[in-house]
């Protein structure tokens, strides 16, 4: 069971890298002409061009950057010649802690309040934190980000923005990675709390809950004990879909706080036509796209053990 | 011909800048510079001084053939030094060389300054700097000035001396050596290595990530002694105007380009930086595709020429920070500028002369633009189409995408929005854009008059006859070519309070001529 998945998200990535360097043909223009500018020359052009290794056909080019990729070899940038291991390196691992730090801080929040929004449906405190979490993720990312440099940066609270060196420390860099952060946080509660919520009630109708009350259990019990073990599946689907996005998807917080993350690195890459990096950076991203959902996938069959078994 | 020493202090009369830049050119600033005017500027030394600019990429390069935004610029001036300098009011200044000289405009002999070392500890040699030129010449060359040293026929050392060979006379020669494409830098085998950051410059490299952050230290064994005020420069990539803004207000950083001109009022009123709008040759343009009917007469040319509110667009695309323009790509901070030639304003009915004159009641054109072309150039070319109207021409605006902008529509569609960053040299701007069949001559007009002048003039001698060339090159271009030049954009920044800056800013470039870093200091 889970080796078919496995097996199917592997299938997938194949194929997304097909598609991936397909798109990138298709980008008007190529990366010596984007090098050079404004002062490109045909002279200057066909040396460059040459010299980037420009005029292979697209087959061999596909063949020679899927090899390298799988052993964990992405080449050069074709526009600075440094290997793109290193590019990348240091941003997936600004990519990835961001994006664990939103999900640290939104996670629990959205978890309780879907809970606590669940448990007094109706109520005012439901209704407030409806409102609140679906206002935060109507506005778009970039105001939201604004509305906290203008309240919290401004005033002198946090840094307006992020300045991470190697001799940063763990401590400092919560603290200046903490409005990005909370603007992330901010964008991604509401799905996931009103996926809790839903899921949560829509189980409070069945036959068991009636028995749980029935017998007199108390109402915190019968969410916390009977209800969330069997709402796990669709809460653990749409904290993943979320995960992906907050690795994904964060390039315009990226830009307002001046985060050095991979968004940042792929629309750099792709204006540029560093083809190259934009490969690289995609495979990653579609990486974790798969790779969340089938872990999600997994999570969901263990909470379920009905999962397991064929009918 | 030998290039006199002091040009400034011949015609400007001596203030104490004069002094000061004087005693620079005399390449000895220092040891006879009294302590007084130093202290008198109020230089201090210390600090670290951040820069935020927006522009930088991840994909950008070393290699000084590439070099082409403002933040490779910027971080190029903090570590290198070049032949000559361009000093703040526009005149050279001796750098690595200390003296040129040519007797007729072809052979140049530049005296290669002695005793000036690499970061690396090496001292300069005239080898070095032959690679350095070299690294832009001959076949395998990738830069982006091949083209303008295409010139030179041959680089070579003579002693502590630097020959150079051009295959015609050029008076020009040494103003070409201050362009930015060429650092000094540390050569082996006749070659510098495109990837290294070794240079003689006033600051260290200390570490950089391309499209994020540079570190640099100050040159302990820096050899200009008044100058490279700060320890510490950082230069810190922030494309997000809003982002920029809010890094100068909460001192995250002490200098920003490029400020949003709705912003600066707001600005001001924070009372923590100030803004400096320095006026230069950089200029907006319209380029035509001469080759082609409607725009292959030059009456239609004329026409649209008269049929722009100039002022308006100053006032209003560039908030006042700029100059209204000629369609003359010489700027009013270039030697030979005309400012006397008589100035077009927006005269509908002079347009419809005009067209007239052209056999036509009525002309429909397309404008493509995009914001690539220069921030706001779809608004302007807007309202040069609502101004158009009046005189009867139909302009119709095409909005394109940035992405792909100078590869699929600049040179390719007949009628489009474009930019020049000015050039100190008129040479090199007219040779540039202007001479027939130019590489990026963006207008594809060609002018037997012009072309003629412009060989003339490049190696004329004679100032006075020089100045009467290049005026009447500025006539032509103004009146018969065919490229609409609305303005000259000032150069913008926002600089915090806490930061010197000299009475005289450098308009060559922006920035200081990218040498804020080396010429500021913290106050």
């Amino acid at each position: 069971m889970i080796l078919t998945r496995v097996a199917l998200g592997i299938g997938l990535l194949f194929v997304v890298s097909l598609v991936i360097f397909w798109a990138t043909e298709l980008l008007p223009g190529d990366l010596a002409s984007q090098l050079l500018g404004q002062s490109a020359t045909p002279e200057t052009l066909a040396a460059l061009r040459e010299q980037l290794g420009l005029n292979d056909p697209a087959p061999v080019r596909y063949w020679n950057w899927l090899s390298g990729a799988l052993t964990g070899d992405f080449g050069v940038s074709l526009a600075t010649n440094r290997p793109i291991a290193d590019l990348i390196g240091a941003r997936l691992g600004n990519t990835v802690f961001l994006a664990l730090y939103a999900a640290a801080l939104s996670v629990p929040i959205a978890l309780t309040l879907g809970i606590l929004s669940a448990l007094w449906r109706n109520s005012i405190f439901d209704r407030a934190a409806n409102a609140g979490a679906l206002g935060a993720i109507s506005l778009p990312e970039f105001f939201v980000a604004y509305i906290l440099v203008l309240w919290l940066a401004q005033t002198g609270l946090f840094p307006s923005m992020v300045r991470i060196n190697p001799t940063t420390t763990m401590g400092e860099r919560l603290y200046m990675t903490f409005l990005p952060a909370l603007t992330l946080t901010l964008v991604v509660t509401a799905h996931m709390m009103r996926m809790t919520r839903a899921a949560i009630i829509n189980l409070m109708a069945s036959p068991y809950i009636e028995m749980a009350r029935l017998k007199g259990l108390s109402p915190l019990r019968i969410v916390l004990r009977h209800a969330l073990p069997n709402a796990l599946a669709p809460i653990i689907n749409v904290v993943a879909l979320n995960l992906a996005y907050l690795i994904t998807g964060v390039v315009v917080v990226e830009v307002v706080f001046v985060y050095p993350g991979l968004g940042q690195l792929m629309v750099d890459a792709v204006s540029n036509r560093d083809i190259a990096v934009v490969q690289a950076v995609a495979l990653i991203f579609a990486t974790a796209y798969v790779g969340l959902n089938l872990i999600a996938d997994v999570l969901s069959t263990l909470s379920n053990p009905r999962l397991m078994h064929r009918r | 011909m030998k290039y006199p020493k002091l040009p400034a202090m011949a015609n400007r009369g001596v203030s104490r800048r004069g002094v000061l830049q004087g005693a620079a050119a005399l390449g000895a600033a220092g040891l006879i510079l009294p302590h007084g005017v130093t202290s008198a500027r109020a230089q201090t030394r210390g600090g670290t001084f951040r820069i935020g600019l927006g522009h930088g990429s991840t994909t950008d390069s070393l290699d000084p053939g590439l070099w082409d935004n403002l933040y490779v610029q910027t971080f190029a001036a903090a570590r290198h030094n070049q032949l000559i300098e361009v000093g703040a009011d526009g005149q050279l200044v001796p750098e690595m060389a200390t003296s040129w000289e040519s007797a007729d405009g072809v052979t140049w002999v530049f005296g290669i300054r002695e005793g000036v070392t690499f970061h690396s500890g090496r001292t300069v040699t005239v080898d070095d700097v032959i690679a350095s030129i070299n690294h832009h010449r001959g076949e395998e060359a990738t830069s982006a000035i091949k083209t303008l040293l295409s010139a030179i026929s041959d680089v070579r050392a003579d002693g502590q001396n630097l020959v150079i060979t051009l295959e015609a006379a050029n008076a020009d020669l040494p103003y070409l050596m201050t362009d930015y494409h060429i650092p000094i830098m540390p050569a082996t085998d006749g070659r510098i290595d495109p990837a290294s950051t070794d240079g003689v410059g006033p600051y260290i490299v200390e570490s950089y990530e391309p499209g994020v952050q540079a570190s640099l230290t100050r040159n302990p064994n820096y050899w200009k002694e008044n100058r490279a005020w700060f320890d510490r420069v950082e230069i810190l990539s922030i494309l997000d105007p809003a982002a920029r803004l809010n890094a100068l207000i909460t001192g995250e950083v002490h200098l920003i380009d490029q400020v949003d001109p709705a912003t600066i009022g707001m600005l001001e009123g924070r009372g923590v930086a100030r803004i400096l709008s320095i006026p230069a040759n950089a200029h907006y343009v319209f380029p035509m595709d001469a080759r082609a009917a409607p725009f292959s007469d030059n009456n239609v040319r004329l026409a649209l020429k008269y049929a722009l509110d100039r002022q308006a667009m100053v006032d209003t695309i560039l908030g006042g920070h700029g100059a209204v323009s000629n369609d003359n790509p010489i700027g009013p901070a270039n030697r030979y500028f005309f400012a006397d030639m008589e100035q077009k304003g927006y005269d509908p009915d002079r347009a419809r002369f005009h067209l007239r004159e052209a056999g036509l009641e009525s002309l429909d054109v397309t404008l493509k633009a995009a914001d690539a072309a220069f921030s706001g150039a779809v608004d302007a070319a807007s309202m040069f189409s609502e101004n158009a109207r009046a005189a009867g021409i139909n302009i119709t605006v095409d909005r394109v995408p940035n992405d792909g902008y100078w590869d699929n529509v600049w040179m390719k569609e007949p009628f489009v929005a474009s930019y020049w960053g000015g050039r100190a040299v008129e040479d090199h701007m007219f040779t540039t854009a202007y001479a027939t069949g130019a590489d990026w001559n963006d207008s594809f007009w060609s002018n037997e008059r012009f072309d003629e002048l412009l060989l003339a003039a490049r190696s004329e001698v004679n100032e006075d006859l020089r100045r009467e060339m290049y005026h009447e090159m500025q006539q032509i271009v103004s009146f018969e070519g065919s490229v609409v030049i609305p303005m000259y954009n000032n150069f913008v920044m926002a600089v915090a309070n806490g930061v010197g800056t000299p009475e005289q800013i450098g308009s060559n470039w922006n920035l200081d001529g990218f040498r804020c870093v080396e010429r500021w200091w913290m106050a």
